[in-house]
């Protein structure tokens, strides 16, 4: 894929959200451009996963607006370019009954119109993604019966399998056991360099953020911080990796 | 005494299978969305409709039907309202159409076996223009439930992912709870209001024990279903007990022998 740096794929302008009396989010603007990695980091309960939220149009703000890939969210149709990999830990049921491919099958549902039929095409596109996660051969397994890790490789394959131009991940890592964060990290690094694909990570794990991203943008209620990790690393030498360990 | 002699238990042996076959493919996806307790207030609801059905001489079948996809849209605009709790509008819904249930039954002299029947079921009074019913609708809840089958699978497994991709979630959501209620009106002859929930659940909650994917649990679910509801008839029938308690009866016991065998 072409990738062109100065494209935005979201802007983000003025967003603000509060729930009730309690503000959570305050005039916020950034953009992501094509190609990006960006991570945004910020103690627990700052507002991370609610400006993810209001991103990808699960949540409303109350003031300013979003643009995804240059059209205002309420009119834009296109969300197969757009990949979600949720914090597993909070909406998954263990028991659920699906296999790791009919998982990173309804990533392909997106790209299928409404009753239609899944063809042989979005099989080998499925048996792809599944691939290049290393998943392929846990096709027939129950999502529940693999490990954190692995469940969380199947939750990427299928934001792949719609081809996506860009991929957001809310605390990926969170159930990944900690061997694995490597392994897990040099996915995502050759999904953003080789693939081209835009990524947007939020994490607390602001060791490997600021080793791995492009981009840093600090949130905590307001952006207190958007640049390149060796600015924030100059600007903000208090901060410590203590969240580390969660 | 050969059960094939008698037609009327012929009607109610077909209008079973039938509500055999469609009340799993409804309830896998309300047990997983943990909305089991929809089929209850549905079926709750659709007593109401009964009682305004004998109130006004309009066929309960019908005023069932209507008042249980009435309160269907209810409940869910309740519960994604989020002014109630998800499962203090199903308590409000189940006991206050109770409650109207036993107001207008008592208007209109109903207490007597004709709602026994409708509380516990009645096979036997089951007729042709019924199972014409029963069937028509059934073939509708089957051919909406495969046209809509990924985003109905999308959705219970993941909701937010869902609705990232573009599903829409509050009509299928819509759609799911009109279809519950559509199942449950139909059950009421087998097995009556009080132990509707029963056929949608147990029969899927059984099958979720042997950790099958997606489809087989599906099929492994109409099985148990089927069987119950054949077997139940008949053991009914011979040993003159209620079919509605037989088939639920026989359901748990196959929950139970599969649960004991999977956890030891």
């Amino acid at each position: 894929m072409q990738v062109d740096h100065t494209k935005n794929i979201v802007e983000v302008k003025d967003v603000s959200f509060s729930y009730g009396n309690e503000p959570v989010l305050e005039n916020i603007s950034f953009d992501i451009h094509q190609g990006d990695y960006l991570g945004i980091i910020g103690p627990n309960g700052a507002g991370k996963t609610t400006l993810l939220k209001i991103m990808l149009g699960l949540l409303k703000p109350d003031k300013g607006s979003i643009n995804l890939f240059g059209v205002p969210l309420s009119e834009f149709k296109e969300w197969h370019k757009i990949g979600y990999v949720p914090q597993k830990a909070t909406n998954f049921d263990l028991n659920f009954p699906v296999t790791v491919f009919d998982v990173a099958m309804m990533g392909r549902y997106c790209c299928l119109s409404l009753c239609c039929r899944i063809k042989k095409s979005d099989r080998a596109i499925v048996q792809k993604a599944l691939e290049q996660v290393g998943m392929w051969e846990y096709r027939d397994r129950l999502i529940g019966d693999l490990s954190g890790g692995q469940q969380q490789r199947v939750f990427i394959a299928r934001a792949l399998a719609g081809n996506p131009e860009i991929i957001f991940l809310d605390e990926p890592t969170t159930n990944v056991d900690q061997k694995m964060h490597e392994e897990f990290y040099s996915l995502l690094r050759k999904l953003n360099h080789e693939s081209g694909i835009t990524l947007v990570l939020i994490s607390h794990d602001i060791k490997m953020v600021t080793e791995e991203a492009m981009h840093i943008a600090c949130i905590d209620r307001t952006l207190v911080c958007h640049s390149t990790p060796e600015e924030f690393l100059k600007e903000t030498p208090i901060i410590t990796p203590h969240h580390h360990n969660h | 005494m050969n059960i094939f002699h008698y037609i009327f238990i012929l009607h109610g042996l077909s209008a079973g299978i039938i509500v055999a076959v469609i009340a799993p493919l409804v309830g896998i996806f309300l047990v997983l969305k943990h909305y089991s307790l929809i089929a209850d207030t549905l079926a709750h609801v659709s007593l109401a409709g009964i009682a305004i059905g004998l109130l006004t001489g309009i066929s309960p079948v019908i005023t069932s039907l209507g008042a249980t996809v009435i309160a269907s849209l209810g409940v869910e605009r309740l519960r994604t309202s989020k002014t109630v709790y998800g499962e203090s509008a199903l308590a409000l819904f189940l006991s206050g159409s109770l409650a109207l249930a036993i107001v207008l039954l008592s208007l209109a002299h109903g207490f007597n076996t004709n709602l026994l029947n409708y509380l516990f079921g009645s096979i036997v009074t089951v007729t042709i223009g019924d199972v014409y019913l029963i069937l028509g609708l059934a073939v509708v809840v089957v051919i909406v439930i495969s046209l809509f089958y990924k985003e109905l699978l999308y959705i219970t497994f993941d909701e937010e992912a869902a609705q990232v991709a573009g599903m829409p979630v509050r009509k299928m959501n819509t759609l799911l709870i009109i279809l519950s209620a559509l199942v449950v009106s139909l059950a009421i002859p087998i097995v009556g209001v009080l132990l509707i929930s029963a056929l949608v659940v147990i029969p899927v909650v059984a099958a979720l024990q042997l950790r099958k994917n997606f489809v087989r649990t599906i099929l492994f679910a109409e099985i148990i279903s089927i069987f119950s509801v054949i077997a139940g008839i008949f053991i009914s029938f011979y040993f003159d007990l209620s079919a509605g308690g037989t088939i639920v009866l026989l359901m748990l016991a196959i929950f139970f022998i599969i649960y004991i065998i999977k956890h030891k």
